[in-house]
C-alpha cells in the first residue's frame, strides 16, 4: 500500500533575513529528515523546542520549500503538485488560524468553501462538524470569546472540514483540559479506524505519545535520531533503571562513579541527591549496588527500580530529560495552563520533573 | 480563473463582515473628516474670494479633497488585516488551502475600495448638508465616488505590500505618518494650485492623490470631464503597479516563510 506520507532527506535552511539581519548565515532547521506514515496511522514527532518539527510539517503541509530532499502526502509531490497535496489534507498549526471577528460557523463555511467542498454540502457538513467537535451551542458567537480550548477544537475541526486523508495537527493538545484532551485523542483514534485516517501530530506530551501513536520518530537538531513503535522504543534501550536515594548530593556524584564500573551496569548518573543506573537485570543488580554503596559508608535512604519508560528513551536520545532543568525546555503555554502529565511520578523516579511542575506554577 | 471570482467572493464577504462587526472603525475614520469640514470650512470660508479657486464657497472646493484624502487615510491602514492574519497563523491556515493566492490581494483591495466608497457618500452628503452643491449632480457624485475608491484600491495594494515585506505593524503605522500628510499637502486639496508655490506644484503633478482631487473637484463643480476621464485612466494604471507590486511582495513573503 502506498504511504500516506513520505518523506526522504528534507533540509531546509531559513536566512534569517529580516530579523537577524547577520548577513546571509542561515538557521539549519532540518538535516536530512526521513519517515514514512502509513494510512491508517497515527504517527508522531517528539523532541526538544527547535528541533525542527513544525518546519517538517510545514514542508510536508505545502507552506515551505525544502531546500533539498523530496516529499509526498496522499500521493501526491509537495513540490510538483502543491494543489494536490492541499485538497487531500487538513492541517492544524501551532498558532491558531482561526478569524476571531468570525464566528465558529462562519470559520468552518469560509474553510469548507476555500477546502473546494461542494457549495450544497457546506451548511450540513458545517453543522456535523461543530457537533463532533462540541461547539454547536456557540457555532454563532464570535470566535473571540471563544475560551482557548474552544479555538483549539475549533482549529481541529477546521482541518477535517474536507475529510482528508491525511490530517497534519502541531502540539494540538497544547492548551486543551484533560477531558477534552482525552476526547481528541479518542476522535482521532475513531477517524483512524472509521476512514483510514493518517495523522501526523507533533507533541511535547510523552504519555500522549506514548498511548496515541502508533509509531514515533524523535528528532534533535533537525534529525531523527529514533523511530519505531513506542514499545520497540522501550525495548531497544536495553535494560532497568535503578535509583537509590542517598540524602547528599556529593555522595551521589561519588557513589555513581563508584557504581559505573560495577559488572552489569551499563551507565550511572547523579542527580542532586539521588543515583541513577541503568543496569541489565534489575532483579539482580539492585542488591549488590545498595550494598556496594553501604559498604562505602553511604547510607542508602530508599530505592526503586524501573522499566525503561519513553522518558528514558528521550533522555537516551537526546542527552536531556524531556522536561528537565524546571522545564526551562518548555513554553509557558504547554506548562502553565495543564496539569502536567509528566510531573506524575510513575515510578518513584522523577523528582525533577515534580519539582519542575511546581516550581512552574 | 473561475476559483479567482468565487475565492475573491468568499474572502471579501470575511472582510465585510468583520467591519460590520467593527463599525466603531468606519465611525473613526469619519471623525477626522467631519472635523475637516466643519472646521476648515468654517475657518477658509473667504479664501474663496482670492481669485484662482473658482468654486462658489470654500465648502465646495474643499469637500472633494476631504473625500480624496479619507480615501487616502483609510486605505493606507489596509494592511494593518494582513498583519493581523500573517501573525495570528489565519495567513498559514489559508495558505495550506488550494485557496487562488491572488484572490487573497484581491479581496482585501476590494474591501477598501468599498469601504471608501461608503465613507465618501457619507462625506459628500455631509459636505451638502453644509452647504457644498454637486454642481456636476448625479454623474458628477458618482464620479467622485469612483475617482476615490480607485485611489483607494492602489493605496491599499501598497499597503498590503508593505505589510507582507515588513511584517511589522509599527512599520506601516511609521509609513503612513510619514508619508500620509505630505501626500495630501501636496496636492490642491486644500489650496487652489495657482496659489501653490511653484516646487509644490511640481511634486503634485506626479501624486496620484492629487489626480484624484483635481478630478474629483472637477465632478463637483461639473467642469472638465475630458480632464476627468484622463486622471481616472491614470489612476487606474496606478492600480495597475500597486496591485503589480504587492503581488510581488506575497511571492517574496511565500518564499521567505
Ligand atoms: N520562519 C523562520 N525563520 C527563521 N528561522 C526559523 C523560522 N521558523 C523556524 N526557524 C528556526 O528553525 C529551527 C526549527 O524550528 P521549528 O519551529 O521547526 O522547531 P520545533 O521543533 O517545531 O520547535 P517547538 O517545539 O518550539 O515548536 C529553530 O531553530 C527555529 O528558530
Ligand atoms: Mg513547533
Amino acid at each position: 500500500m502506498e504511504a500516506a506520507i513520505f518523506c526522504e532527506n528534507l533540509e531546509k535552511t531559513y536566512r534569517s533575513g529580516t530579523k537577524g539581519a547577520k548577513g546571509i548565515k542561515g538557521i539549519k532547521a532540518l538535516a536530512g529528515v526521513s519517515f514514512s506514515v502509513r494510512p491508517g496511522e497515527i504517527f508522531g514527532l517528539l523532541g526538544p523546542n527547535g528541533a525542527g518539527k513544525s518546519t517538517t510539517v510545514r514542508i510536508l503541509a505545502t507552506l515551505t520549500r525544502p531546500d533539498g530532499g523530496t516529499a509526498s502526502v496522499a500521493g501526491c509531490d509537495v513540490m510538483e503538485d502543491p494543489v494536490g497535496v492541499r485538497l487531500r489534507i487538513g492541517f492544524v498549526a501551532q498558532a491558531s488560524g482561526v478569524d476571531k471577528w468570525g464566528t465558529g460557523r462562519e470559520n468552518l463555511t469560509l474553510q469548507a468553501h476555500l477546502m473546494r467542498v461542494p457549495p450544497a454540502e457546506v451548511p450540513a457538513r458545517v453543522k456535523s462538524l461543530l457537533d463532533r467537535v462540541n461547539l454547536t451551542e456557540a457555532a454563532d458567537r464570535v470566535v473571540k470569546t471563544y475560551s482557548g480550548g474552544m479555538k483549539r477544537r475549533l482549529d481541529l475541526a477546521m482541518g477535517l472540514v474536507n475529510e482528508p486523508s491525511v490530517l497534519f495537527l502541531d502540539e494540538p493538545t497544547t492548551g486543551l483540559d484533560p477531558e477534552t484532551r482525552a476526547a481528541l485523542w479518542q476522535d482521532l483514534k475513531r477517524l483512524r479506524q472509521e476512514r483510514n485516517l493518517a495523522v501526523l501530530l507533533t507533541t511535547h506530551y510523552l504519555e500522549e505519545a506514548d498511548q496515541l501513536c502508533d509509531r514515533l520518530a524523535i528528532v534533535d537538531h533537525g534529525k531523527v535520531v529514533v523511530e519505531g513503535t513506542p514499545a520497540e522504543l522501550k525495548a531497544r534501550i536495553s535494560g532497568d533503571t535503578v535509583a537509590l536515594d542517598l540524602g547528599d548530593a556529593g555522595d551521589a556524584a561519588r557513589m555513581a562513579a563508584l557504581i559505573a564500573p560495577l559488572p552489569g551496569v551499563l551507565q550511572a548518573t547523579a542527580e542532586e541527591t539521588r543515583v541513577t543506573a541503568r543496569v541489565q537485570q534489575g532483579a539482580t543488580a539492585m542488591p549488590a549496588l545498595i550494598t556496594a554503596v553501604e559498604r562505602a559508608g553511604v547510607t542508602v535512604r530508599s530505592s526503586t527500580m524501573s522499566r525503561p519508560s519513553l522518558d528514558d528513551v528521550y533522555l537516551y536520545h537526546t542527552g536531556r530529560r524531556f522536561h528537565g532543568e524546571g522545564g526551562s525546555q518548555v513554553r509557558d503555554h504547554a506548562a502553565g495552563q495543564l496539569p502536567d502529565p509528566l510531573a506524575e511520578p510513575k515510578s518513584a523516579d522523577k523528582p525533577a520533573g515534580k519539582k519542575g511542575a511546581e516550581a512552574r506554577q | 480563473m473561475n476559483t479567482y471570482f468565487t475565492d475573491t467572493g468568499y474572502l471579501l464577504l470575511r472582510h465585510l463582515r468583520t467591519t460590520m462587526r467593527i463599525p466603531i472603525w468606519i465611525a473613526v475614520t469619519l471623525i477626522q473628516p467631519v472635523i475637516w469640514l466643519t472646521i476648515y470650512g468654517q475657518l477658509f470660508r473667504r479664501v474663496v474670494e482670492i481669485p484662482g479657486f473658482g468654486a462658489d464657497s470654500y465648502i465646495q472646493f474643499l469637500t472633494p479633497g476631504v473625500v480624496i484624502m479619507t480615501a487616502l487615510f483609510g486605505s493606507a491602514w489596509s494592511g494593518m488585516g494582513i498583519i493581523e492574519d500573517l501573525s495570528e497563523g489565519v495567513m498559514d491556515r489559508m495558505l495550506a488551502t488550494p485557496v487562488n493566492r491572488a484572490a487573497i490581494i484581491s479581496a482585501r483591495v476590494l474591501h477598501a475600495a468599498l469601504t471608501v466608497t461608503v465613507q465618501s457618500v457619507i462625506i459628500l452628503l455631509f459636505g451638502m448638508l453644509l452647504g457644498a452643491r454637486v454642481a456636476g449632480g448625479i454623474p458628477g457624485f458618482l464620479a467622485i465616488l469612483l475617482l476615490g475608491s480607485t485611489l483607494g484600491a492602489g493605496m491599499s495594494a501598497l499597503s498590503n505590500g508593505l505589510a507582507l515585506v515588513t511584517r511589522r505593524e509599527e512599520t506601516l503605522i511609521a509609513v503612513v505618518n510619514f508619508f500620509g500628510l505630505p501626500l495630501t499637502f501636496l496636492s490642491t486639496a486644500f489650496m487652489a494650485a495657482d496659489l501653490m508655490p511653484g516646487w509644490i506644484r511640481t511634486l503634485a503633478r506626479a501624486n496620484p492623490v492629487n489626480w484624484a482631487v483635481i478630478a474629483s473637484r472637477d465632478a463637483m463643480l461639473g467642469r472638465n470631464w475630458g480632464g476627468i476621464a484622463g486622471s481616472a485612466a491614470m489612476l487606474a494604471g496606478f492600480v495597475l503597479a500597486a496591485v503589480w507590486v504587492s503581488t510581488q511582495a506575497f511571492k517574496a513573503y511565500r518564499r521567505s516563510s
